[in-house]
């Protein structure tokens, strides 16, 4: 028992991920945990999508199952895990079959390289973007397996469209993320880094996040990215893929319960992964905010406070509407539920105040933090932006977003020769 | 790998053979990680794997493919391909058991850490030539392209 303890916090306190110690059982443990974790921030995801985009169009949104709809997703699974699993009959069985399973794979394999923290990532390969970039691109395979194997008008039409999207949004992303890995060479060696640990600990070195690198250089790559990966997840406005005045709903028409959810699974967690990658390479991973200005220990000792705080005031929204459910006996469920959650929420709240735990979790709680800012930006896009006729997109990405990638790319090459050679010789 | 390579020659289905040869791609990036080269397996899979089968994808399922699936399968060079086939075969064969002269074994001196500023040094520095010379016939083939797909420019 002493022992297990002893391994238990000999790995608690290490400075190494998993995958650079070598240790293959704490590995299995992160790529469980983070497993447990996207599923968890997807299903949050859904309840939160659906319930920002009701109250942007002055709806309630979900409100029934639950108090305020809290359990909706987890019926909504329920509903789809009992649904009927129809295959259509022309339909190229295998290659029908396998589609899914690959847009899955390659949605959850790009987060072995994701960093939330100097050791919180499950592995840090030397090729890591290289390899987020590749994998991710992957899943343009499974979308155009489903909507061919289907055998059926609108999922082909709607795979090419998306996959002609995808590849050339593709190019305009490459050229941005190029521009930020150039910014990782301006060390004393004079050598960049594609894993993504190295690109976080660059900008720490360096002092500076990469989108305010250079102003405004840093910032338009960012937001060339921020704009091909809306387009590289098929997501509104770029989601004529599945547009459903025109398409129905696009590659994954004729898919039915599992199948079709674990589209959506694959859809939400790449989203999420592309946020990682844009806070990785521009948001300065999991390094707290304004690292220079407000330096020193009372500022490190007050953002140390956030993630608690964090989830004392999600407490206390809880407690809140707790308090404001209607008094009528059948609402007594609820209102007990509600109080219920709001409590478990305050004890984890409490529990980030304890200063071993706060300087563990840290920079995953900051790292998280950006990619929900991501997320929210996500469904707000979807709320406010009207859809793009396709020709308007492809000129988007190729005559805008990719000489704007061009144009930043050498202009930053030249920036960062000047740096190295006439102002530091 | 070969299982993938057999299926691209045997599948009727040409969607079928495409597929099978991103089995044999990403089979190959595979074999390029277990030879430490893990800047080369991310291109393989990038490029080949994530971007060219994509647009051959794309075009196999914009040909009709009924009508290529009633069309007899033939090959009037078999006799070639199977001399081929077998000299390359026994030229492996070959160098596998009496190689040990000609390929010294032991493990490579590149490490895996660095590898990427190693190939980029390399490509860089010292084949500097060679790799613009490279790019320059790439934007020839674009030009040409270009040229062949619009009548008017």
């Amino acid at each position: 028992m002493h022992e297990i303890i002893q391994y238990i916090s000999s790995y608690l306190t290490s400075d190494k991920t998993p995958g650079a110690a070598g240790n293959m059982f704490w590995a299995l443990v992160y790529i469980m945990l983070v497993f447990l974790g996207l599923s968890v921030a997807v299903i949050a995801m859904n309840w939160l999508e659906r319930k920002i985009l009701a109250h942007m169009q002055v709806r309630l949104g979900p409100m029934r199952v639950g108090p305020h709809g809290l359990l909706q997703p987890i019926a909504d699974a329920i509903k789809l895990l009992l649904k009927e699993d129809i295959m259509p009959a022309e339909a190229d069985g295998f290659v029908f079959w396998m589609a899914p399973l690959i847009v899955v794979l390659a949605a959850f394999t790009v987060f072995v390289v994701v960093p939330f923290g100097p050791t919180h990532a499950v592995t840090d390969m030397n090729i890591g973007i290289l390899f987020m970039l590749g994998v991710s691109s992957l899943s343009v395979l499974g979308i155009v397996m489903a909507g061919w194997a289907s055998n059926s008008h609108y999922p082909l039409i709607g795979a090419l469209r998306s996959s002609a999207q995808m590849v050339s949004y593709e190019v305009a992303m490459g050229l941005a993320v190029v521009s930020a890995i150039l910014m990782t060479s301006l060390n004393a060696e004079g050598t960049g880094t594609l894993s993504m640990i190295g690109i976080v600990q660059a900008q720490q070195a360096q002092g500076e996040w990469f989108i305010f690198k250079f102003f405004p250089l840093g910032l338009i790559a960012f937001f060339i990215f921020a704009v091909a990966m809306v387009a590289e997840t098929n997501r509104a406005p770029f989601d004529l893929a599945e547009a459903e005045s025109e398409l129905t709903a696009g590659f994954h028409t004729e898919y039915s319960g599992f199948r079709w959810s674990l589209f959506f699974l694959a859809e939400y967690s790449a989203m999420i992964a592309v946020s990682s990658i844009a806070v990785t390479l521009w948001l300065g991973g999991w390094l707290r905010p304004f690292p220079n200005w407000l330096h020193g220990s009372p500022w490190d000792q007050i953002f140390s406070l956030f993630p608690g705080v964090t989830f004392l005031f999600f407490a206390a929204i809880c407690f809140y509407n707790a308090a404001r459910m209607p008094k009528h006996p059948l609402f007594r469920v609820q209102t007990v539920g509600l109080a219920g959650f709001g409590v478990v929420l305050g004890l984890i709240g409490l529990a980030l105040f304890v200063p071993a735990v706060s300087a563990r979790v840290q920079d995953i709680f900051w790292f998280s933090a950006k990619v929900a800012g991501f997320m929210y930006l996500y469904i707000w896009y979807r709320g406010t932006f009207p859809r793009y006729r396709f020709d308007q997109l492809m000129k988007m990405g190729w005559k805008v977003l990719l000489p704007m990638g061009l144009g930043v790319l050498i202009l930053t090459a030249g920036v960062a020769l000047l740096q190295q050679n006439i102002w530091h010789p | 790998m070969l299982i993938g390579g057999i299926a691209v020659i045997t599948r009727k289905n040409p969607v079928h053979s495409a597929l099978a040869l991103i089995v044999t791609l990403l089979a190959q990036a595979s074999l390029y990680l277990m030879l430490y080269a893990p800047f080369v397996a991310g291109v393989q899979i990038i490029l080949y794997a994530g971007g060219i089968m994509v647009l051959f994808l794309f075009v196999i399922m914009l040909v009709s493919i009924e009508r290529s699936m009633k069309e007899r399968q033939f090959n009037s060079q078999w006799v070639v391909g199977i001399i081929a086939a077998t000299a390359l075969g026994g030229l492996f064969i070959a160098v596998y058991f009496k190689g040990k002269n000609v390929f010294p074994e032991g493990v490579p001196a590149m490490l895996e850490g660095d590898n990427t500023q190693r190939v980029a040094s390399l490509l860089y520095g010292q084949y500097m030539f060679a790799f613009e010379i490279a790019s320059l016939l790439l934007l020839v083939a674009i030009i040409g392209a270009v040229v062949m797909a619009k009548k008017r420019i």
